[in-house]
């Protein structure tokens, strides 16, 4: 009470007083009443600390982070973060946990940007043909998908299709012996590397190096002479062959793992036997599918965009030089439709990773489902653990916006 | 620059505005004029809705006790749905002022989460229901099952402990709202669904073929479901402790919702009238008026009265007293006495 009284009568006062002299001076004025602001946020701001400090004492909790070590009693379901960090009931910490959620996160996010990128670029180019069929099919797609709530679209693809999925003790073959799904997942052969595997690995960068190298010379080779070289073939050649030739070197060092389907037997253990193959549990899928067609169809809008902003005198000429309208598109319009693009297209990633925390509606362990959901139940520490998750989540967001910024300084136009 | 003056220090003034008073809870809540109830997002028996918006249920109705030992009245509650998730930061933040949502009492939630359990309304005990057309016939065979359940629960630890102590493998797939749970089994995403015992009553109700599922018989954890409120406000727990035993004690001395007002007025018995309200002075010594287990019981009626009204043998429910009958009568309900 207190103080406020003397920041009201300070600033009467000093309004008061310095009607002459000082309230004429700029650089006066202006110190005074930025001095008196960061006062009062300052005030602000401890006030806000010591309330949540007393009435967190009121309730008996404190403040800390010891808790990531203790063990956590309850099971997670099988998914990628649970194989990265071999979780184990029991003896698996909170931390564990965390972390386990941040690589599903990540994974689903990894692969819906990729997957809503490629889906987002050709339903927009589609939307630009000139083939009705096409045109329709990607405008409907595009506004159907764009007013739908994304909540809806997950629960959509779970609850619709999964009851439209053959049951546990069924199954659907997608490949007769190698894959199958039915309603527990999609069971497809887990590749298991032996010895040597490091070797066909390293192959496998060394030649993608090359290609990339040989890309950069063909590329010079035109730009100095105009002799356009075919590298097409060549670059598939060795990508595919050196890696070939060094897997066989080394005694094929990867065998796979099939899934087995088991029709006799207790009703219980009917149906894909677990630990064998590799498992993709429906609720990542439906995630991945909501997510990446939900915001391909945003995408495939800026895509449209970004190409329409490229001026038509672009395409005229480039049709008059005797180009394709393949090329056209590839060598002409699109690097520099990608100047308007690049800048929103950072926000749909980013809108892809922080909607990814949608699937704790479906069961899909990610970072909010199994931290904030299930640890946050047990453990009681909301601040230091709702901290925890805000970090992850702002950490990946300046990470893709830091790269894609990078991307966007690269392909800028350059203004001589 | 006059204006920027005026903004910074409303600024200040409107951080001081919103004020750090230490209300307790029953001032806070007399002068809201209603109690803000917490409860589930719709389990038959506990808390659940009617399409015109009506609550009922066992929980439902320790809060309309509750309001109506406060102020006369049992519908002066309003009601919060709330997830298995977000049920505890509600109440610890002071969104809602008791959290009667059948909520297992355990030592980690008593003294981790700063709150308090002010009572048991009802011992229950974790199972699980498979489809009968599985022919399983004990939890024991059910190695290798994916079981769905409810995130943020004790049921999630209590089934990992089950299968880890009798060594069987299971995978979980865990949901946030029980109706998720619900789907998912029914759409046949998992072979086991489990949570408490009534739960798995009341949610039978909601499958396609209630018929065409079948409970095991087997009980592998307390589920002391009870009321909840914030600790360091011994007052409110107070109230809502002597609430419940005094309508527990109404069972106990044949109280009920039609006679509590003709009892009170034709009894020599000292026990009722104590509990009435016709002698000593107890509601002041909560806070409340001296007729306050007498409103709530008119309002709710006795807690035999309310189990049989929600969760009873003539419920779709069908649960029997059991462990909740009184302790005269072969469970183990017992209210400490109002004196």
């Amino acid at each position: 009470m207190l103080i406020k009284w003397v920041i009201v009568l300070t600033s009467k006062q000093l309004t008061k007083i310095s009607k002459s002299n000082l309230l004429n001076d700029e650089n006066a004025r202006g110190i005074i009443f930025q001095a008196l602001l960061l006062c009062a946020i300052g005030v602000g701001l401890y006030w806000l600390i010591d309330n949540t400090v007393t009435n967190l004492d009121n309730q008996g909790k404190s403040l800390g982070f010891d808790f990531l070590s203790s063990t956590a009693g309850f099971q997670i379901s099988q998914t990628f973060g649970t194989w990265l960090l071999d979780y184990e009931v029991g003896q698996s910490t909170y931390w564990d946990v965390y972390l386990i959620g941040i690589a599903n996160t990540f994974l689903v996010a990894i692969l819906g940007i990729i997957a809503a990128t490629v889906i987002g670029f050709t339903m927009g180019i589609m939307r630009l043909s000139n083939n009705i069929i096409f045109k329709s099919f990607a405008t409907t797609y595009i506004e159907v998908l764009r007013n739908v709530p994304i909540l809806l679209q997950l629960f959509f693809w779970y609850f619709a299709v999964l009851r439209a999925m053959p049951g546990k003790r069924e199954k659907f073959e997608l490949i007769p012996d190698v894959a199958g799904l039915n309603i527990t997942g999609l069971y497809l052969p887990a590749p298991v590397p032996e010895n040597g595997f490091g070797v066909v690995f390293l192959a496998l960068l060394f030649s993608a190096m090359l290609v990339f190298f040989l890309r950069l010379w063909a590329n010079r080779k035109q730009e100095q002479t105009g002799q356009f070289i075919p590298i097409f073939w060549l670059s598939a050649a060795i990508f595919i062959l050196i890696p070939t030739v060094a897997y066989f070197v080394m005694g094929s060092p990867l065998s796979w793992e099939f899934p087995e389907f088991k029709d006799t037997g207790p009703m219980l253990r009917r149906g894909y036997q677990p630990g064998l193959g590799m498992l993709v549990v429906p609720e990542m899928l439906a995630v991945w599918f909501a997510l990446s067609l939900y915001t391909a169809a945003f995408i495939a809008e800026i895509v449209r965009a970004g190409i329409l902003a490229v001026s038509k005198g672009q395409t005229e000429a480039a049709s008059a030089l005797g180009l394709r309208p393949n090329f056209t598109l590839r060598l002409v319009v699109i690097p520099q439709a990608l100047r308007v693009i690049i800048p929103p297209l950072t926000s749909q990633y980013l809108n892809i990773t922080k909607n990814s925390s949608l699937a704790v509606a479906i069961a899909y362990p990610e970072l909010v489902s199994v931290f904030a959901g299930t640890a946050l139940n047990q453990v009681g520490k909301e601040i230091e653990m709702i901290f925890m998750m805000m970090m992850v989540y702002l950490t990946f967001s300046l990470l893709t916006a830091a790269f894609m910024n990078w991307y966007n300084s690269k392909v800028k136009l350059v203004e001589r | 620059m006059m204006k920027r003056t005026i903004l910074s220090a409303a600024a200040g003034i409107a951080m001081f505005a919103t004020g750090a008073n230490a209300a307790t809870t029953l001032e806070a809540v007399k002068a809201k004029g209603f109690v803000q109830c917490g409860v589930s997002q719709g389990l038959p028996g506990f808390s659940n809705a009617d399409d015109s918006g009506n609550w009922t249920g066992i929980d439902v109705d320790l809060c309309r006790a509750v309001a109506a030992a406060i102020f006369g009245d049992g519908s002066k509650v309003k009601f919060s749905p709330l997830s298995a998730k977000q049920r505890f930061t509600a109440l610890g933040s002071g969104e809602i002022d008791i959290l009667s949502r059948n909520t297992t009492w355990t030592m980690t939630r008593d003294t981790q989460l700063g709150l308090n359990f002010a009572g048991v309304n009802y011992y229950d005990g974790q199972g699980m229901m498979v489809p009968a057309g599985l022919g399983v016939k004990s939890a024991k065979e059910l190695d290798g099952a994916n079981i769905c359940t409810n995130t943020g629960t004790t049921t999630e630890l209590n089934i990992t402990d089950y299968f880890r102590a009798n060594n069987m493998s299971f995978n979980l797939v865990a949901f946030e709202k029980a109706d998720e749970v619900v789907a998912a089994y029914d759409a046949g995403r998992c072979d086991v669904y489990t949570t408490d015992r009534s739960g798995l009553a009341a949610q039978r109700t909601k499958l396609t073929n209630p018929d065409a599922h079948v409970v095991l018989p087997e009980i592998i954890s307390k589920e002391p479901l009870g009321p909840v409120v914030r600790q360091g406000d011994d007052q409110w727990f107070n109230i809502v402790r002597w609430t419940l035993n005094a309508l527990i004690n109404a069972e106990e001395m044949g109280i009920t919702k039609a006679n509590a007002k003709s009892r009170l007025a034709g009894t020599e018995n000292p026990a009722i009238k104590r509990l009435l309200g016709g002698e000593g002075k107890f509601g002041e010594e909560l806070g409340l008026s001296n007729d306050w287990a007498l409103n709530a019981i008119t309002a709710v009626g006795n807690y035999g009265e309310s189990y049989e009204a929600n969760v009873g043998p003539n419920t779709p429910l069908k649960l029997d007293r059991g462990v909740n009958a009184l302790w005269n009568k072969g469970g183990i309900l017992y209210a400490a006495p109002i004196r």
